[in-house]
């Protein structure tokens, strides 16, 4: 089934609704419909084998993923955040591509494809000529393509089909069930898969898009009060930004909130207890997902937030921390090293299988031969199928046999009051193979603590196999724009 | 039938998609559905429970799912058994 088709229900249902509204410009369910075939005939002419968008998000994201569907092309958005070098590269391996975007960077970097700059793309597709009879793609193929993000090697193209999104939006999304005045806040990039799958949810939904194309606290504050803004998704870095404005007194009306989702990162615990005291009347939604998924396969609901918020019981309160119960659509198994299947509050690797699970790269398939996908992410589940994450499976410390996470060294560091962040890395050992590195960034205003007291503090909370071989200070740590953390380029920093 | 077309009533104005299909014959409000639909048939009046927008359908075996993009009054049917709703767990808003 075609992806575009769930705009088609959306404009067939309520044309004359607003559907987005960016910069000002409102656009109905109709308007973008039209739009989208529009933009089908369009990619037709151009003989592109991809669409790929080299902007921030905008009506002409959307209206280019739908129209890309159409016509069977893959949507492919790229990070205009990215270096030449690395942009080139990918430009290179989409050939030949219809870009909507930054003009001048693409025949720079990569010629020969058809570009149109937003402004031009925007006004073709409301002045192109559709006929009636236009004929769309079935929907078999692949409808988005994504590159993943490369924080551990070099960026993978990942491939999610029509029947994998189409599955994970009538699996997780009742049709038209927003109300009239219910509109979403868009403020993830669109190269991202929460960007894609937000798009898809609210039109399906029919909740108004609100899209905020350059995230900053201020406008994200000033946009919820102007559109009385309903529900919206962040990742931890924006919510933490978000928290810190309204702390330092921005003034904005936010009671039209009802509903904050967030994912695409760790949310240290200590800024969603804050976030859920700053938005008492709010829901919270944790999101756990990757793009090899189509988003979200786990999630912890609005009432196990403040469950956890107000219960005396450790167990009930650590849930602040779990990602939540896997989507009911979804299979999730934890297995050890082995390939065999653990049981509860055993660490191991997490496994998932379901329709919208593609786990498809250009170059080759992820799934083992019974459809699994193994995410590379090390995690548990309590007894009571929580998932809990504990990191990437490729970021485990092995030292002298024996498994690792960062998380666990790093979660006991950053109690220490002089501790603002840190980041456990292996660093080679010539004894134990792999030895625990530490980079450190103090608190301001705070004085550097002696070594031996951070190892005292893991030495007293964990085993003695979790001090760290090497500590060293930092003014600061290395981060993506999503605001993961670069484990990378912190090995480099402490071999350095 | 191949998954992702769209088949319609000839008796009523439904219009599904087809999500998954097995083999049998489909029917809409008593008589056969087709690609082009409007056959001007007569709507059984013991299946007319009618097709809401959005919802999809399926038979007990889950051999069948249609996705109905266009509702109507006529009843769904895989091999004359009226295919039942397919009842989604709300979940919250997650992106």
């Amino acid at each position: 089934m075609n992806l575009a088709l769930l705009l088609e229900m959306a404009a067939g249902a309520a044309g004359d609704r607003d559907g987005l509204v960016c910069d000002g410009k409102r656009w109905t369910y109709a308007e973008l419909w039209d739009a989208a075939r529009a933009a089908c005939e369009l990619i037709r002419d151009s003989g592109a084998a991809f669409v790929a968008l080299l902007d921030e998000s905008s009506e002409a994201s959307v209206i280019a993923m739908f129209g890309a569907a159409l016509a069977g092309v893959p949507y492919c958005p790229l990070n205009y955040r990215l270096a030449d070098a690395d942009l080139a590269a990918l430009l290179d391996r989409i050939a030949p591509a219809l870009v909507i975007g930054d003009a001048e960077r693409v025949a720079r970097l990569s010629p020969g494809h058809t570009v149109y700059p937003r402004a031009e793309f925007t006004l073709a597709v409301q002045e192109a000529c559709v006929p009636e009879d236009q004929l769309h793609d079935d929907g078999g193929g692949i409808a988005v393509q994504l590159f993943t993000s490369g924080t551990t090697a070099a960026p993978k193209a990942a491939i999610l089909q029509h029947s994998n999104l189409v599955s994970y939006i009538l699996g997780t999304v009742e049709f038209a069930c927003a109300d009239e005045a219910e509109a979403a806040l868009v403020s993830v990039p669109p190269y991202h898969i929460a960007g894609i799958a937000a798009v898809v949810s609210s039109i399906y939904a029919q909740r108004r898009i609100v899209m905020l194309p350059a995230f900053s606290p201020d406008s994200w504050l000033r946009l919820v009060d102007a559109e009385k803004v309903t529900n919206a998704f962040v990742v931890p870095t924006m919510l933490g930004r978000i928290v810190h404005a309204l702390d330092k007194g921005v003034h904005a009306d936010v009671s039209s909130l009802k509903a904050i989702a967030y994912g695409g990162g760790k949310m240290p615990l200590e800024l969603i207890r804050q976030a859920l005291e700053l938005f008492p009347e709010t829901g919270f939604t944790n999101a756990y997902g990757l793009t090899e998924t189509s988003s979200t396969v786990a999630l912890l609901g609005p009432e196990e937030h403040r469950a956890a918020q107000r219960s005396d019981d450790p167990r009930v309160q650590a849930r602040l921390a779990s990602v939540g119960i896997p989507l009911p659509t979804i299979e999730l198994e934890i297995r050890g090293e082995e390939g065999e299947v653990l049981g509860p509050n055993q660490p191991g690797e997490i496994y998932v299988r379901g329709e919208q699970v593609s786990g498809q790269y250009r170059e080759r398939s992820a799934l083992d031969a019974d459809g699994w996908f193994p995410t590379r992410d090390a995690g548990y589940l309590d007894e009571e199928g929580y998932l809990f994450l504990s990191g990437r499976a490729d970021d485990v410390i092995v030292r002298g046999g024996e498994n690792i996470s960062p998380g666990e060294i790093e979660d006991v560091v950053l109690t220490h009051p002089a501790i603002a962040d840190a980041a456990a890395v292996a660093v080679p050992s010539l004894e134990w193979g792999e030895g625990v590195g530490l980079a450190l960034v103090l608190r301001g205003g705070m004085d550097h603590p002696p070594e031996d007291e951070i190892k005292d503090l893991i030495r007293s909370r964990l085993r003695s196999s979790r001090v760290p071989d090497t500590i060293r200070f930092f003014p600061a740590l290395p981060y993506n724009e999503m605001g993961k953390l670069l484990r990378r380029e912190v090995k480099g920093m402490l071999a350095g | 039938m191949k998954p992702g077309s769209r088949i319609k009533s000839n008796a009523c104005d439904s219009e599904v998609v087809v999500i998954r299909f097995g083999g049998g014959e489909l029917t809409c409000g008593g008589a056969p559905m087709s690609e082009a639909g409007g056959g001007g048939a007569a709507l059984d009046p013991a299946q007319s429970t009618g097709t809401v927008m959005g919802k999809r359908y399926v038979d007990a075996a889950g051999t069948v799912e249609l996705l109905c993009v266009k509702p109507g009054k006529g009843t769904l049917a895989l091999d004359g058994a009226p295919l039942v709703l397919k009842e989604a767990k709300p979940l919250p808003a997650s992106d």
